[in-house]
C-alpha cells in the first residue's frame, strides 16, 4: 500500500514552511514536507544579514531568525517533515517519488502537491565568459555558504560580476572577513539589486560599482590570478580599448537566479518562458489540477516577506482543493496581458468565480522607467492608474484586483497591465 | 559650510540628496522628493548607524559557525571595531537565538547576540 497524504510540500524553505503552516491552519491534518537539506529553513539559514521580516513581523530580522519563526510555527502545529530527502519525480496523478538513507526509494500518493523548490544561481557555464577555468570562481551564494556556514573565506582579493543582491551582500561580508573587494561589474546600465544594498554594502565600504561593464578575460591556470573588465555598448558588446586588468584570486558571480523546475517539467506542468516558473491561475494552481506553486520556484522574489505571503495563499488554496470547499469552476477565464514594459504577471490568468475578494498580482518590469504610471485596463477601459516615481527590474511590483469589480464586467476576457508615461 | 551627497534608500527611486551643514548642524536638505528622504539624510549625516551581522565559530555543535548580530544598531564608524572584536571568538554548543556572545561590543554599549540555533 502506498502511503498517502492530503498535501505533500516539495521543499522546506520559506515557501514550503509558510504553505504548510497556512494549510494546517485551514484545517488539513495530513501534511508532509520533503526537504533535501539537513534542516528546514532553506537558503535563509545562510542569509545572516538583516532586513528580513519588515512586512511579516514588523521588525527587522536576519535570515536564520526569520526562518526560525516559521520553523517554530511548523513544529508547534506538529507538521510532519522528512529531512535529507530528495524528491526524484512527481507524476501527473500526484505520486511523489523520493529517496533518503533510511527508507531508500519510496512513493507517496498526494491529494495535492505544493511546489516550493526555490531557485538556483545562474552558473558560469551559462554566462559565456572567455578565459581559463581555474579554481577561485564561485557563485555568490556558494561563497555565502562557505563563509557563513562552513567558516571558510574563499579568497582575499575579490572581483564580483553582476550586481544581484547576493553579490552585493557578499561584497560587504567578505570585506568584514578581511578580503579586499576591488570592483563590482554589472553588464546592464542599472543594478539588479536593491538600492539599500548598493548603499549599505558597496558605498559604505567605498567598493566601486561599474555599470555597463563585464568580465572579458579570466587569467590563471590552477588558481585565478586576475580578470579583465571592459565597458560594453548598449547591445552588451565589449568596447575595444576600455579593458582594465584586476589582479584577484576570487571571482564571484551574481548574475541572476533561475527557478528550479526540473520536477515541475517532469510532471508536465506548463511553464512560462519569461519567469522560468509554472503558469498559474488565481489560486496559484498550475496546469495540473491540485498542483500548486509558490515562492522562488514560481518567480524570483526580492523579499522573503512576499514569498511567505504568496505561500500562505497557496497553502490555503491547496487546503480548499483537498477538503472540497472549492466550488466547481464555471469555466470563465480572464487572461492577464503584460505589455509595454511589464514582462510577466503572476498569476497568468484569473477565474473570477474562484478568486478571493482581493487578489495580489505581482510582476516585474523590463527596464528602468522614471515618472511613469502603472495602468490597468479591463478590456479597453482603464480601471487603475498608479503613479510611480520610478520602477526598475530589480524591484518587484504589485497591484491588487477586487473580485467585486471584476464581477461588474461579465464580458471581460483580458486585463492589460502596462507602464505608461505619467 | 559643508555639503554632502547621499543616495536615499527610502525607496527604489534612490534620490541624490545634497545636505548642507554648518558647524555640524543641518541647514538644508535638497534633491529629495519626499519627507522620508529628508529624515534619512538628516540621520545619515548627523548619526549614521547600522546593524552589524557576522558569524563566530562553534565547538562541539551540529554546525561549525553560528550567525550573530549587534542587538541594535551601532554607529557606522564602529562597524569594523565590532567585526574585529569577533575575530578568534569560539563558543561552545549549544547556542540559542538571543544568547549573548559578546557583551558591550567595542564599547558601544550594544551586545552581540546569536541569530541562529546550533545544537
Amino acid at each position: 500500500m502506498m502511503k498517502t497524504y492530503d498535501i505533500v510540500i516539495i521543499g522546506g524553505g520559506p515557501a514550503g514552511l509558510a504553505a504548510a503552516v497556512s494549510a494546517r491552519k485551514s484545517g488539513i491534518e495530513s501534511i508532509l514536507i520533503l526537504e533535501r537539506d539537513k534542516e528546514l529553513g532553506g537558503i535563509l539559514n545562510q542569509c545572516i544579514h538583516n532586513g528580513f521580516g519588515l512586512h511579516t513581523f514588523k521588525e527587522e530580522l536576519t535570515g536564520p531568525e526569520y526562518a526560525a519563526r516559521f520553523i517554530r510555527q511548523a513544529e508547534d502545529l506538529k507538521i510532519e517533515y522528512k529531512l535529507h530527502t530528495m524528491v526524484m519525480d512527481i507524476s501527473p496523478d500526484k505520486v511523489v517519488t523520493a529517496m533518503n538513507r533510511e527508507e531508500g526509494m519510496f512513493a507517496i500518493q498526494a491529494k495535492a502537491v505544493i511546489l516550493c523548490m526555490g531557485c538556483r544561481e545562474r552558473p558560469r557555464g551559462a554566462l559565456n565568459i572567455p578565459g581559463y577555468r581555474p579554481a577561485g570562481i564561485y557563485s555568490a551564494g556558494t561563497a555565502q555558504r562557505l563563509v557563513n556556514r562552513e567558516g571558510f573565506l574563499p579568497g582575499r582579493e575579490v572581483v564580483i560580476l553582476g550586481s544581484g543582491d547576493i553579490g552585493l551582500i557578499m561584497a560587504r561580508r567578505m570585506t568584514f572577513e578581511g578580503a579586499k573587494v576591488k570592483v563590482v561589474a554589472e553588464l546592464m546600465p542599472y543594478s539588479g539589486g536593491l538600492k539599500r544594498n548598493i548603499v549599505q554594502c558597496l558605498n559604505d565600504y567605498d567598493i566601486p560599482l561599474k555599470l555597463s561593464h563585464t568580465v572579458v578575460d579570466i587569467r590563471g591556470r590552477e588558481r585565478l590570478t586576475g580578470v579583465t573588465i571592459a565597458a560594453v555598448d548598449e547591445k552588451g558588446k565589449p568596447i575595444p580599448g576600455t579593458e582594465e586588468d584586476y589582479d584577484c584570486d576570487t571571482l564571484l558571480l551574481s548574475c541572476g537566479l533561475i527557478p528550479e523546475n526540473e520536477l515541475s517539467r517532469g510532471a508536465g506542468v506548463e511553464m512560462n518562458p519569461v519567469t522560468s516558473g509554472p503558469v498559474v491561475n488565481e489560486s496559484l494552481e498550475t496546469s495540473i489540477e491540485g498542483v500548486f506553486a509558490c515562492g522562488n520556484v514560481l518567480h524570483v522574489h526580492d523579499l522573503v516577506d512576499f514569498v511567505s505571503e504568496e505561500a500562505a495563499a497557496a497553502g490555503r488554496n491547496a487546503a480548499a482543493y483537498v477538503t472540497g470547499a472549492r466550488k466547481e469552476a464555471e469555466g470563465k477565464i480572464v487572461r492577464l496581458n503584460p505589455t509595454s514594459g511589464v514582462r510577466y504577471t503572476v498569476p497568468a490568468f484569473i477565474r473570477p468565480d474562484q478568486m478571493d475578494d482581493k487578489l495580489t498580482v505581482r510582476f516585474r518590469v523590463g527596464g528602468v522607467y522614471k515618472n511613469c504610471s502603472i495602468g490597468v485596463y479591463f478590456g479597453e477601459e482603464q480601471v487603475l492608474r498608479r503613479k510611480r516615481p520610478v520602477v526598475a527590474p530589480g524591484e518587484m511590483e504589485e497591484i491588487r484586483l477586487e473580485k467585486a469589480k471584476l464581477l461588474q464586467y461579465p464580458d471581460l476576457d483580458t486585463i492589460t497591465i502596462k507602464i505608461e508615461e505619467a | 559650510m559643508e555639503k554632502r551627497e547621499l543616495i536615499c534608500i527610502g525607496c527604489p527611486l534612490g534620490c541624490m540628496v545634497t545636505v548642507t551643514m554648518e558647524n555640524g548642524a543641518v541647514t538644508a536638505v535638497e534633491g529629495n522628493t519626499c519627507k522620508r528622504g529628508d529624515d534619512y539624510a538628516r540621520k545619515e549625516v548627523t548619526n549614521p548607524t547600522r546593524i552589524v551581522t557576522s558569524t563566530v565559530m562553534v565547538q562541539g555543535g551540529s554546525d561549525v559557525t553560528v550567525a550573530v548580530k549587534t542587538r541594535s544598531d551601532v554607529p557606522k564608524d564602529k562597524i569594523f571595531d565590532c567585526v574585529k572584536a569577533l575575530k578568534g571568538i569560539t563558543v561552545k554548543a549549544p547556542v540559542h537565538i538571543g544568547d549573548v556572545i559578546v557583551a558591550d561590543v567595542a564599547g558601544t554599549g550594544v551586545d552581540i547576540v546569536a541569530t541562529s540555533e546550533v545544537k
